[in-house]
């Protein structure tokens, strides 16, 4: 038992003295746990992701928009992959990984059970929902796991022009014809609270983040993170002439910030529990995916056996 | 047919058959069979479309009207475009889907090496870049043609079926027409003939590694570059164009 | 990691961003064989012209050093300070030393 104990002192200290975590050392086993039912998640979340805005590939304004949109949607794929393969270094295998989110098991973001209905939805998620997650994500280049800090530099470096892209879709429809703005409005009507939601439950709510941050998991609460999101994005829809869909905001001299209104738990709650838009297209979606690539994965074992084979004999 | 105009509609046959092969390549972007899979299909789909792209600009400027890439792509209908066959299949299982890609490829990268030595400076130089990517292009498809080929009992079967489905479009890469053989006496285009040649070294090489059957120069389904098409193109263009026709000239 | 044969191995990819440099660990992927892993490697980690030479190396065959010995194995290398240069006092005024 002391021994342990021992353990955790020495782990600790080392997190305390702003070290990372490498895969062979030592650690409890409940930071194992957290990082990985949180890698994973932000894996799942980059992958499924894709699809509402893969959705709109095939129906993009222009050959420029199209290429770029394509270039985005695959950079998803890749931090996913980069994300897994930060999950296996904690032993547990992609293949694993990802049947817990086919089954369902698994947890990803919400907001990616909100559907695509317009193209300004493309601007709007690039702009807020990429927005949001960098926020996230630039803390968790620092976070604690070595392996997890850089696969996020990694994908910080490649995010950037995501959240630029989506800015500008709005900003051109935001000046476009009366439609094209009505678009760009309803766009971010519908997309900014859910955008919120993203950064969790209010701090006072959330059940891991005492441990995260001990852990240096994570390194600012949601609430901060939320509010600094709040302040940047505000002045961002100002510049190109958009309102956020919110009475409550104002300026507040005193603190610095800006105040504003509640967001509708009650919502956030019932699409965690798979009652949103799109919770059940998307497992389809995934699960038909994986299914039909079965026999590919197969064949391409198959076929490295036998070649293998044949060099050894 | 003038020299300008026979240009300008033999650079939008090589765009089109680019960006209708690049939108269906598309289709795919996050259903792929496994992760990394997903990540190449989607790099040759930005290859094509960057292709196109080039040719799209190159054609406006040859047919001076003021057309621009994306005119080009979204302001034509089913008629005008005049693109293969091939390219506008359905993308089918992932067999389907590697087989026509490796059609497309096996003709494409030695028209591209061709091209770099065309009387037309412009396209030589389009041409040029493109050579390197086609150059990966079938290397990937006849890896996974090989791999299925050579891999289950499932795979083998599921590559000579579209083998078999799709061999009837491969005719279309190959049509001499009145505008091709102009251009070939000018030496602005290769002749297909050639290209042919190239083409079907490249199939049997892999498909012997493939132990895949050749099927038989039978009927072949052209018409695609005089505008007559399958009925899937009208619903790719319904697909694509759907923002530029609900919203004439607004900028996106 | 994974001992199912139904899935594909899992590869460490190493990339030389230019000529001269050493190939630096990047990250992982799965590939069925080294060729797919190589190609795979090209697609996920060179998109932004990152790299000009790629190794790939099954995972497994790779041993490392275990953390509970990293005292023994680095520690030794401390007090051998006269195996850097600025250790020696160099007389004044002399040059390219």
């Amino acid at each position: 038992m002391t021994d342990v104990k021992n353990l955790e002192e020495l782990f600790q200290s080392k997190i305390d003295a702003e070290q990372k975590i490498e895969p062979k050392d030592w650690m409890p086993e409940k930071y194992r746990k957290t990082l990985i039912r949180q890698i994973s998640q932000h894996a799942h979340s980059e992958v499924v992701g894709m699809l509402p805005e893969g959705n709109w590939i095939t129906r993009a304004p222009n050959l420029r928009r199209k290429a770029i949109l394509l270039a985005k949607v695959q950079d998803e794929a890749g931090h996913g992959l980069y994300l897994y393969s930060a999950c296996e270094t904690l032993g547990v295998s992609r293949e694993q990984t990802i049947d817990d989110l086919l089954s369902g098991k698994a947890k990803y973001s919400s907001i990616f059970n909100y559907p695509t209905l317009s193209w300004a939805d493309i601007g709007a998620i690039g702009w807020l929902v990429d927005g949001a997650a960098i926020m996230n994500q630039v803390m968790l280049c620092r976070t604690s796991y070595g392996p997890y800090a850089r696969a996020m530099v990694r994908i910080c470096k490649e995010e950037s022009f995501h959240q630029r892209q989506g800015y500008e879709i709005m900003a051109v429809l935001a000046k476009g014809t009366p439609e094209q703005k009505e678009m760009a409005q309803d766009a971010l009507n519908r997309w900014w609270w859910p955008s919120l939601m993203m950064f969790g439950p209010t701090d006072a709510n959330s059940p891991h983040s005492a441990e995260s941050m001990k852990w240096k998991i994570k390194r600012q609460s949601n609430d901060e993170l939320r509010q600094t999101f709040i302040d940047r994005t505000v002045q961002q829809a100002e510049v190109i002439g958009l309102s956020i869909p919110d009475p409550d905001l104002k300026w507040n001299e005193a603190t610095q910030h800006y105040d504003w209104g509640t967001i509708d738990w009650t919502e956030f709650n019932n699409v965690v529990a798979g009652n949103g838009p799109c919770n059940k297209e998307r497992l389809v979606a995934r699960n038909k995916a994986h299914d039909e690539g079965a026999w590919v994965r197969e064949a391409a074992l198959a076929h490295a056996a036998k070649k293998a084979k044949r060099k050894a004999a | 047919m003038s020299q300008q105009d026979a240009l300008f509609t033999y650079t939008l046959r090589q765009a089109d058959d680019l960006l209708i092969l690049s939108h269906r390549l598309s289709e795919w972007c996050g259903h792929g069979p496994v992760l990394e899979e997903d990540i190449a299909l989607t790099n040759r789909a930005l290859d094509h479309i960057g292709e196109a792209r080039n040719l799209y600009t190159y054609a406006g400027q040859v047919e001076g009207k003021g057309r621009d890439e994306d005119a080009l792509a979204y302001l034509r209908n089913e008629r005008q475009f005049v693109n293969t066959k091939l390219v506008e299949q359905p993308n089918g299982d992932y067999a389907h889907t590697i087989v026509r890609s490796f059609l497309f490829d096996a003709y494409h990268l030695p028209l591209a090496e061709a091209l770099t030595k065309s009387a037309d400076a412009q396209l030589a130089a389009i041409a040029a870049k493109a050579v390197k990517e086609a150059q990966y292009h079938v290397k990937h498809s006849s890896d996974w043609l090989i791999r299925f080929g050579d891999g289950t009992e499932e795979s083998h079967r599921r590559a000579q079926e579209a083998l078999d489905n799709l061999w009837t479009y491969s005719g279309d890469l190959f049509v001499m027409d009145a505008v091709h053989q102009d251009f070939v006496k000018a030496g602005i285009a290769p002749d297909l003939t050639k290209i042919k040649a190239a083409f079907d070294a490249t199939v049997d090489r892999v498909l012997a590694e493939a132990t895949l059957k050749r099927p038989a120069d039978g009927f072949m389904a052209t018409g695609g570059r005089q505008g007559k098409h399958s009925e899937h193109l009208g619903f790719i263009l319904a697909e694509m164009q759907y923002l530029q026709r609900a919203y004439p000239g607004a900028e996106w | 990691m994974s001992n199912n044969p139904n899935n594909w191995p899992l590869w460490e990819v190493f990339i030389q961003s230019k000529r001269g440099l050493e190939h630096k660990h990047v990250g992982s992927l799965h590939a069925a064989d080294p060729q797919m892993a190589i190609e795979n490697a090209r697609d996920v980690y060179t998109r932004r012209q990152e790299g000009q030479s790629i190794w790939v190396v099954p995972a497994g065959a790779i041993s490392s050093s275990q953390p509970d010995d990293a005292a023994m194995l680095f520690d030794p290398a401390d007090d051998k300070t006269y195996r850097h240069p600025t250790f020696y006092t160099m007389p004044e005024g002399a040059k390219y030393i």
